[in-house]
C-alpha cells in the first residue's frame, strides 16, 4: 500500500500457447481511480492479459504488482483476496436463486444466511452505484443486462475495489450501454480502479480515461482519451490506417426471393422463440436483422434452413425456371430436400466450426461438405473440392499452409473464409449469414462485407444477422428488428437513428409492425 | 488482502504442445516402447528369470516353427477383422464395446444351420450360409443399440456392453437345453460336421485372406467413399451433419449394422474355422482387445494389421513362456499390459509437456512459425519503430499524440 496512484502494474508479461506467443513483453498499468480501456483486436490478447490477474492463467514471464506491492496470483482465490473481481462475458449465475442469494453464494461466513441482511446489503449497494435491481428477483426471470449487474455487483459485495469487465457491452443494447456506463462512472467517482476490455471504439471513448491499445499481443502504446480519436486508436490497432466506412451501393433487381409468413415455433419446453414472424427478403438486397441476443436470430436462420421445426406459417422461395417464377414452399423440408427441389440457399451458421465445418478435417474435405453427392457412384471425387479449396485460397487470401491444414487450426478469420466461401460457390438465390464477423479482425471483417456486397450485386437476397448495430444500420438496405421472437419492426436504416432501433430491440411495437418504413 | 505471502508459481504445470512433427512422435513411442520392455523385463527380473531370454523365447515361441506361426496368425485373425469392424464404430464416435455379443451371435446364428442344415445343403452352399447368416446376425445385433441411440439417445457404452452378457446367456440356454450334444452328459454343443469345415490355406483357414482383403477395403471405405466420409463427419459434429443435409440416423444404424456384421463375420469364421463348435469362450475377449487393437492403431486398418499380429504374437508368446518358465498367466497379461499403458500414456507426452517452477517456456520451445493457428499470431511484420517510440513514452508516464 506504500504507492496509492497504481491499482495494477504488469511489467514484461509473457505468456505462450504451444507456440503461440500471447503477450509479448507487455506492460499495464493501472492508476487508482481511473477507468483504463484495453484495446485491441481479436486474437491481440486483451483476455489472456487480464486472466493472468483474475488467476486464470500464470504468466510465463514477467512481474505483477497491486497497489504497488509484487504479488503472484496463482488461482482466482488469490485475486479475489487482493481485491481484484472480475466480471467475465459469460454469466455463471443460478438460475433458481435469486439475485441477493447468487451474490451472496459462496461467500457466507458461519452456519446460518440472514436473507433479510444480504438483501438490505445488496439492495444499498445497488443504490450506492446506481444500479437498477431487485435483490428478491430470481436470475430465471432477469434479462441479459439485469444478469450481468448481479455479476458485477457480486463483484462489489466481495470488496473488490479493482474491477475488470471483458466486453461487457457486447451483449447490451445501447441504452443499457449507457447505463452501464453511468455506472461505472459512478464507482469510478467512489474511488474504482477499472480496466473494460472492448474492441468498439466509440465506447472507448465515451467511458475511458485512458486507452491501452494491444495488437498481436504486443504492446503498442497508452494514450489519454481526451487526446486521441477513433482514426488514430484504429490505426494503432490495426498497424495501418484504415477507411472505416462500409459501402452500401444501391440494391440492383428487386424481387421477393424469400418469404416469410406467419412462422411460429416452439423450443423444447414448450416457450415460443418464434412468434409469427412475417418478412420478405428480396434479391439484390441486404436485408440486417438486429436484435438483443437470443430473440430468436438462431431459430429463425435454422427454420428457414429447414434445422429448426416449426408449428406454423410457411416459406416461400420464388425459384426462377426458365425464366418463370416458381414459388416452393420449403418450410419443414429437411436441408437435404430443399435442395432437391432445385433450390441453391447458403447459410453462414452462428457456430461456424460446431455446425458450419468441421474443426478436424481439412479444407478440401469441409468445402467437399456442399458437393459430396454431386458425383454419382459410391466413391467421393476430391479433385473438385480441391480445385475450389485452392481457388478460394487464393481470392480470399486464406492464411493456411495449404489445402490439407485441419480448419479448426485456422485463425477465426480464416476459418469464416473458407466458410463463406464455400457457400458463395453454390451460386446461392438465397444467403443467409448469423455473425459473420463476430471474432474476426477489422481486415477480415472488411473483406466479409465486400463479399456480401458482391453478392448482393449479383442478385442475391441476403439476410445478415449481426449484433453490431452500426454495422448493421451502414450496411442494410432494410432492418428488421426481432424483440422476443417477435418482429417489432422492419424499418430503412437511413431513416431511423440508432436510439430508434435500440428502443425497437426491447419492445414490440404496439400496432402494425412498420414502425418507419 | 494480505492473503498472499507466497512468491512462487505452481511447482508444476501442463502445457499443451503445437503439433508435434510425425517423426518426433514417432521416436516418442519408440520411446515408450522400449520403457515398457524395461519396466515389463523388471517384473520378468523379479520373478526370478533372465528378461532377455525370457523375451528371445516369446519371440521364438511365436514365429519359431510353422507350427507356432500358423498358432498366431490364427489368433490375429478375429483381432484383426473385429478391430476394423469396431474401427467403423469409433470413426463415427460410437463407443461400440459390444464386439464380444456380435461375436457371438454370429456364430450362434452359423451355429444353427452348421448343426441342423448340414445334411441338406451342398458344401459351398452350406458355408455360403453360415457365412452369410453369421454376418447379418451381426449386423442386426449391432443396429439394436443403433436404432436406440438414433431414436432416443441413449448411452451406446452400456447398451452394447449389456448386450454382451444378453449374447452370453443365450449360449449357455442353448448349450444346456436345445443345442446340447446328444449322448454327452457335459453341457456342450456338438462338433460342426467336417464338410462345414473351412479349408486351408498355407495351413490356416482362409479367413486370413480374407482379413487382407477386409484391410484395403476399410481403407477405401474410409477414405474413398461417401458413406466413409457421412460417418466421420457424423462423428466429428452432428450439427454439422444435419447442417449440409446428411441423415444422421441412417449413418448411425448403417454404420453400426456394418460393425456389427464385420464382428459377426468373425464369429462365424472362429466357428467354422477354428472352434468347430460353440463355447461360452468362442469370442474370447476378442471383442474387447480389438477395442485397444483399434485405437493403437489410430483407427488406421493398416495400423491394425501390425498391432493385432503383435498382439496377437504377446498372447502367443506369453503361453509359451508360461510352459517354460512356469511364470503365471497373470504375469503374462500383466506384461501386455504394462506395453499398452505404456503405448497409450505416451499419447499425452505428445500432447502435452511438463514446465517445472522456474523453467519458463519462453525458451525452451522454438518459435518456428509454421504451422495453422500460429499463423497469424507469429507471422507479423517487424514492429515499426514508432511503436516503440510511443511505449516509451507511455512508460514515463506520458501521453503519446
Amino acid at each position: 500500500m506504500n504507492d496509492d496512484n497504481h491499482a495494477i502494474q504488469m511489467e514484461g508479461i509473457h505468456k505462450f500457447f504451444g507456440k503461440v506467443h500471447a503477450n509479448k513483453d507487455v506492460h499495464l498499468d493501472l492508476r487508482t481511480g481511473e477507468i483504463l480501456a484495453l484495446l485491441g483486436e481479436n486474437g491481440s490478447g486483451k483476455t489472456t492479459l487480464v486472466n493472468m490477474l483474475s488467476g486464470v492463467y500464470f504468466p510465463d514471464h514477467g512481474e505483477i504488482s497491486v497497489h504497488g506491492r509484487p504479488v503472484t496470483i496463482r488461482s482466482p482465490r488469490d485475486a479475489f483476496d487482493l481485491g481484484i473481481g472480475m466480471i467475465h462475458q459469460h454469466f455463471k449465475l443460478i438460475p433458481v436463486l435469486t439475485a441477493a442469494e447468487n451474490i451472496a453464494l459462496g461467500f457466507g461466513e458461519g452456519l446460518t444466511i440472514s436473507r433479510k441482511r444480504i438483501n438490505a446489503e445488496v439492495a444499498e449497494l445497488a443504490a450506492r452505484y446506481g444500479f437498477e435491481l431487485d435483490p428478491t428477483q430470481k436470475v430465471y426471470d432477469m434479462s441479459v443486462s439485469q444478469k450481468q449487474t448481479i455479476e458485477i455487483i457480486k463483484v462489489l459485495y466481495r470488496g473488490a475495489d479493482i474491477l475488470i469487465l471483458d466486453e461487457p457491452t457486447a451483449v447490451l443494447t445501447p441504452l443499457e450501454t449507457e447505463k452501464l456506463f453511468a455506472v461505472l462512472r459512478n464507482m469510478k467517482a467512489d474511488g474504482k480502479s477499472i480496466i473494460i476490455i472492448t474492441h468498439k471504439l466509440n465506447e472507448v471513448l465515451a467511458i475511458s480515461d485512458r486507452v491501452e491499445i494491444l495488437r498481436k499481443g504486443e504492446f503498442i502504446g497508452v494514450v489519454k482519451t481526451a487526446n486521441t480519436n477513433q482514426t488514430q486508436l484504429t490505426e494503432m490497432m490495426v498497424g495501418r490506417p484504415v477507411s472505416l466506412s462500409i459501402e452500401r451501393p444501391e440494391p440492383a433487381t428487386e424481387c421477393d426471393r424469400l418469404q416469410v409468413i406467419g412462422l411460429t415455433c416452439l423450443n423444447n419446453e414448450g416457450v415460443k422463440t418464434l412468434d409469427d414472424v412475417s418478412f420478405a427478403a428480396r434479391s439484390g438486397e441486404i436485408l440486417g436483422i438486429a436484435g438483443i441476443a437470443g430473440s430468436g436470430q438462431k431459430e429463425l436462420c435454422e427454420a428457414i434452413a429447414g434445422l429448426y421445426p416449426s408449428i406454423g406459417g410457411s416459406v416461400l422461395y420464388t425459384n426462377d425456371q426458365e425464366g418463370t417464377p416458381v414459388r416452393e414452399r420449403i418450410l419443414g423440408l429437411s436441408p437435404d430436400a430443399i435442395v432437391k427441389k432445385g433450390i441453391s440457399m447458403a447459410f453462414v451458421p452462428e457456430d461456424r466450426l460446431g455446425m458450419g465445418l468441421v474443426a478436424a478435417m481439412d479444407i478440401t474435405d469441409n468445402v467437399m461438405l456442399r458437393s459430396y453427392k454431386d458425383n454419382r457412384g459410391p466413391f467421393v471425387d476430391r479433385r473438385k473440392p480441391k480445385e475450389l479449396a485452392e481457388r478460394l485460397i487464393k481470392e480470399l487470401e486464406i492464411v493456411t499452409p495449404g489445402t490439407s491444414t485441419a480448419v479448426g487450426r485456422l485463425s477465426g478469420g480464416n476459418v469464416q473464409k473458407v466458410l463463406l466461401g464455400r457457400e458463395i460457390a453454390l451460386q446461392p438465390g438465397v444467403l443467409i449469414v448469423a455473425y459473420p464477423v463476430r471474432g474476426l479482425d477489422i481486415n477480415s471483417s472488411y473483406k466479409i462485407y465486400d463479399l456480401l456486397n458482391e453478392q448482393k450485386a449479383r442478385g442475391v437476397a441476403v439476410i445478415f444477422i449481426g449484433e453490431d448495430l452500426d454495422v448493421l444500420m451502414e450496411i442494410a438496405d432494410r432492418l428488421l428488428v426481432l424483440c422476443g421472437g417477435k418482429v417489432s419492426g422492419i424499418v430503412d436504416p437511413r431513416e431511423v437513428t440508432k436510439e430508434d432501433v435500440g428502443l425497437m430491440m426491447t419492445q414490440v411495437a404496439q400496432n402494425d409492425g412498420e414502425v418507419a418504413a | 488482502m494480505s492473503a498472499v505471502k507466497t512468491k512462487r508459481e505452481p511447482l508444476l504445470r501442463m502445457v499443451k504442445r503445437d503439433d508435434l512433427a510425425p517423426r518426433r512422435a514417432w521416436a516418442f513411442r519408440g520411446i515408450a516402447f522400449v520403457a515398457a520392455l524395461i519396466t515389463g523385463g523388471l517384473l520378468i527380473a523379479v520373478l526370478g528369470h533372465n528378461p532377455l531370454l525370457v523375451y528371445k523365447d516369446m519371440i521364438v515361441g511365436s514365429w519359431g516353427s510353422p507350427t507356432v506361426i500358423k498358432e498366431t496368425v490364427k489368433l490375429a485373425i478375429p483381432l484383426l477383422i473385429c478391430a476394423l469392424g469396431l474401427a467403423l464404430a469409433f470413426k463415427m464416435k460410437f463407443w461400440n464395446i459390444g464386439g464380444e455379443g456380435q461375436v457371438i451371435v454370429g456364430a450362434i446364428a452359423a451355429g444353427y444351420f452348421g448343426f441342423f442344415m448340414a445334411d441338406f445343403l451342398t458344401r459351398p452352399m452350406l458355408i455360403a450360409v453360415m457365412f452369410i447368416a453369421g454376418v447379418l446376425a451381426g449386423g442386426i445385433y449391432g443396429l439394436i443399440p443403433a436404432f436406440f441411440k438414433a431414436r432416443w439417445n441413449t448411452n451406446e457404452t452400456l447398451f452394447t456392453l449389456m448386450l454382451n452378457y444378453v449374447a452370453l446367456a443365450v449360449i449357455k440356454y442353448l448349450m444346456n437345453g436345445p443345442w446340447k450334444a446328444p449322448g454327452s452328459s457335459f453341457p456342450k454343443m456338438p462338433m460342426l460336421v467336417p464338410g462345414g469345415r473351412l479349408t486351408t490355406i498355407l495351413g490356416v483357414h482362409w479367413g486370413w485372406i480374407l482379413a487382407l482383403i477386409l484391410i484395403v477395403v476399410a481403407w477405401f471405405y474410409f477414405n474413398r467413399t461417401k458413406q466413409g466420409y457421412e460417418l466421420a463427419v457424423v462423428g466429428e459434429s452432428e450439427n454439422t451433419a444435419r447442417y449440409v443435409g446428411i441423415n444422421v440416423r441412417r449413418v448411425i444404424m448403417r454404420t453400426m449394422f456394418l460393425s456389427g456384421a464385420l464382428c459377426g463375420l468373425v464369429g462365424f469364421l472362429q466357428f467354422a474355422g477354428a472352434d468347430y463348435t460353440i463355447t461360452e469362450g468362442i469370442a474370447g475377449g476378442v471383442g474387447f482387445t480389438a477395442i485397444t487393437v483399434a485405437w493403437l492403431a489410430k483407427m488406421n486398418p493398416f495400423g491394425m494389421l501390425v498391432v493385432s499380429v503383435f498382439i496377437a504374437m504377446l498372447e502367443r508368446g506369453s503361453n509359451t513362456i508360461q510352459t517354460i518358465y512356469k511364470i503365471p498367466a497373470s504375469a503374462s497379461s500383466l506384461l501386455i499390459g504394462i506395453i499398452l499403458f505404456f503405448m497409450l500414456g505416451c499419447e499425452f507426452f505428445i500432447t502435452y509437456r511438463l514446465v517445472w517452477r522456474g523453467k519458463g517456456v519462453a525458451d525452451a520451445e522454438d518459435t518456428n512459425p509454421s504451422v495453422g493457428a500460429s499463423v497469424e499470431a507469429t507471422g507479423d511484420p517487424p514492429v515499426e519503430k514508432g511503436d516503440s517510440a510511443v511505449r516509451d513514452s507511455a512508460a514515463r508516464g506520458g501521453v503519446a499524440s
